[in-house]
């Protein structure tokens, strides 16, 4: 195969990065959101993000975007290609991540929130000030996998007219009838990626300060 | 009546139940300023309930509690209704009380220093530095400015302790309510945190101290109150805690701690 075909291949893997890195920060901060409702108890808060974890993570991610990229131009909302994916596949590891987060908020011990409460903390500041610190360290593993499992589900943005890596490959073999090999180059790429993302969490895992609340 | 007469909390007739089960009955209870009260009783008496009520972590089922006067939890109104306060209120009247915690509740992704600074940043909106110089000053007073940049899990136990001490004296409390603070803690450690506690009673901080630590009690608190099944049974100086003939309770209560080191009191 050509450098030249390649090199294709790896800018192609820049928007599958791009696609991925936004949804997870995008998702994220989503998720915290979510959490915080779920936390404050109010019950329509909490039956929003039932219905929104359990459709996000229920529904196929493909028929998610097929969806999304039809309503938005019936809603007489017209987004580009790659903002439509961007928002489909946000809001999908939103639901994820969500559902992540709600065993690392369950494992924050009430004392260290009691002990806020006493220095004058708003229930605001402690969350964002020790719940959500604490909580992230507790679900950092389960980030990463989510951020490998965006990774490779990010080929299906193709459906909404973003090229990415698989795009990208399944473009070149249909033009050059080499199929084996750009496939093959696609999934080593994805590989080397995700490689390198285990390697960041094993590398910030061990250095996140305070990791690992003491079990009491 | 002067303001140092008001005593620094006033317990009236509080009552604290969990579901069906009666766990504090009508404790009337003053705590003057100035002075150290301990809270001594058998397991399951009550006495976390009550400094945790004295806190309003926990809400009394009915009766009063005032701090220095103020209604904390619930305002009496002229009508008799029992109102819950705005959570500013609780905050406000809170703020003159520190609380120390048997598992220290230190922040773990803090260090030392960002643990007692935190609120001073947080709560009082003070920039950093000043945040972090006032933090320091409590950190030396507990001996541990050393350590002021290591996090909780790299502190022993009553390192630890220190600090959630420091922490909770950075807030400039008027009172201090400590919950068993050395009991999780081994015998060698709980000197240095007992240290620091009767340190701050000779600055004369109004303290309520839980613990089974009686010859602590004995030759640090101005008054020793008896707990037992959720009645406050016995309140008296040490002296008179101590003297016979004692409540029958409370002399079997002592009896159990004859061999912790508490027999020279006896
Ligand atoms: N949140 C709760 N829900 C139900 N029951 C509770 C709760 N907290 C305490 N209790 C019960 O209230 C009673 C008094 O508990 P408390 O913790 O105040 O006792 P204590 O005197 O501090 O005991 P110890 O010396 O073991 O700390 C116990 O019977 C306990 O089981
Ligand atoms: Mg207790």
């Amino acid at each position: 195969m050509s450098w030249k075909l390649f090199s294709l291949l790896l800018q192609a893997s820049g928007m599958t990065i791009l696609v991925s890195a936004f949804a997870i920060v995008a998702g994220l901060i989503i998720a915290i959101a979510l959490s915080a409702l779920r936390l404050s108890g109010n019950r329509l808060a909490l039956g929003f993000v039932a219905v929104f974890v359990s459709f996000f993570r229920g529904v196929p991610l493909l028929v998610q975007l097929l969806l999304l990229f039809n309503l938005l131009p019936a809603l007489g909302i017209s987004l580009s290609s790659l903002s439509t994916a961007l928002i489909g596949l946000t809001l999908c590891t939103a639901a994820y991540q969500t559902e992540n987060l709600r065993g690392g908020f369950a494992a924050v011990p009430p004392g260290l929130i009691e002990s806020a409460d006493m220095l004058g903390f708003t229930p605001v500041q402690s969350f964002l000030r020790i719940k959500v610190p604490i909580a992230l360290r507790l679900t950092f593993p389960t980030l990463i996998s989510e951020a490998i499992l965006i990774l490779k589900a990010s080929s299906l943005v193709s459906v909404v007219g973003v090229i990415e890596l698989t795009k990208m490959a399944s473009n070149l073999a249909a033009s050059t009838f080499m199929p084996v090999e750009l496939y093959a180059a696609a999934g080593l790429i994805y590989l080397a990626i995700n490689q390198v993302v285990t390697l960041i969490g094993r590398f910030a895992e061990g250095r996140l300060p305070g990791t690992g609340v003491p079990a009491r | 009546m002067t303001t140092d007469d008001i005593p620094a909390i006033a317990c009236n007739k509080v009552c604290k139940s969990f579901g069906s089960t009666e766990v504090l009955k009508d404790i009337t209870l003053d705590i003057p300023a100035g002075q150290v009260s301990c809270l001594i009783g058998p397991s399951g008496s009550g006495k976390s309930t009550l400094l945790r009520c004295m806190a309003f972590l926990e809400e009394a089922t009915s009766g009063t509690i005032l701090i220095k006067g103020q209604p904390l939890g619930f305002s009496e109104q002229d009508s008799g209704f029992r109102a819950r306060q705005p959570a500013s209120q609780i905050r406000a009247v809170r703020a003159n009380i520190g609380m120390v915690f048997q598992q220290f509740n230190l922040w773990p992704h803090m260090t030392a220093l960002g643990n007692v600074s935190a609120a001073l940043r947080v709560v009082r909106g003070l920039p950093k530095r000043e945040a972090e110089a006032r933090a320091m000053a409590q950190l030396e007073k507990v001996g541990l400015a050393d350590r002021a940049d290591h996090y909780p899990s790299q502190l022993s136990g009553g390192q630890q302790q220190r600090v959630a001490i420091a922490r909770a004296l950075a807030q400039e409390p008027r009172i201090m309510l400590f919950d068993e603070p050395t009991s999780a803690l081994d015998p060698e450690l709980t000197g240095e945190v007992l240290n620091v506690m009767r340190q701050l009673a000779a600055e004369g901080m109004t303290m309520v101290v839980v613990t089974h630590e009686i010859g602590f009690a004995g030759s640090v608190a101005n008054r020793i109150n008896f707990l037992d099944h959720g009645r406050l049974l016995f309140s008296g100086s040490p002296e008179e805690v101590f003297r016979k003939p004692r409540h029958p309770r409370l002399e079997q209560f002592l009896d159990t701690y004859l061999d912790r080191g508490a027999s020279m009191l006896v």
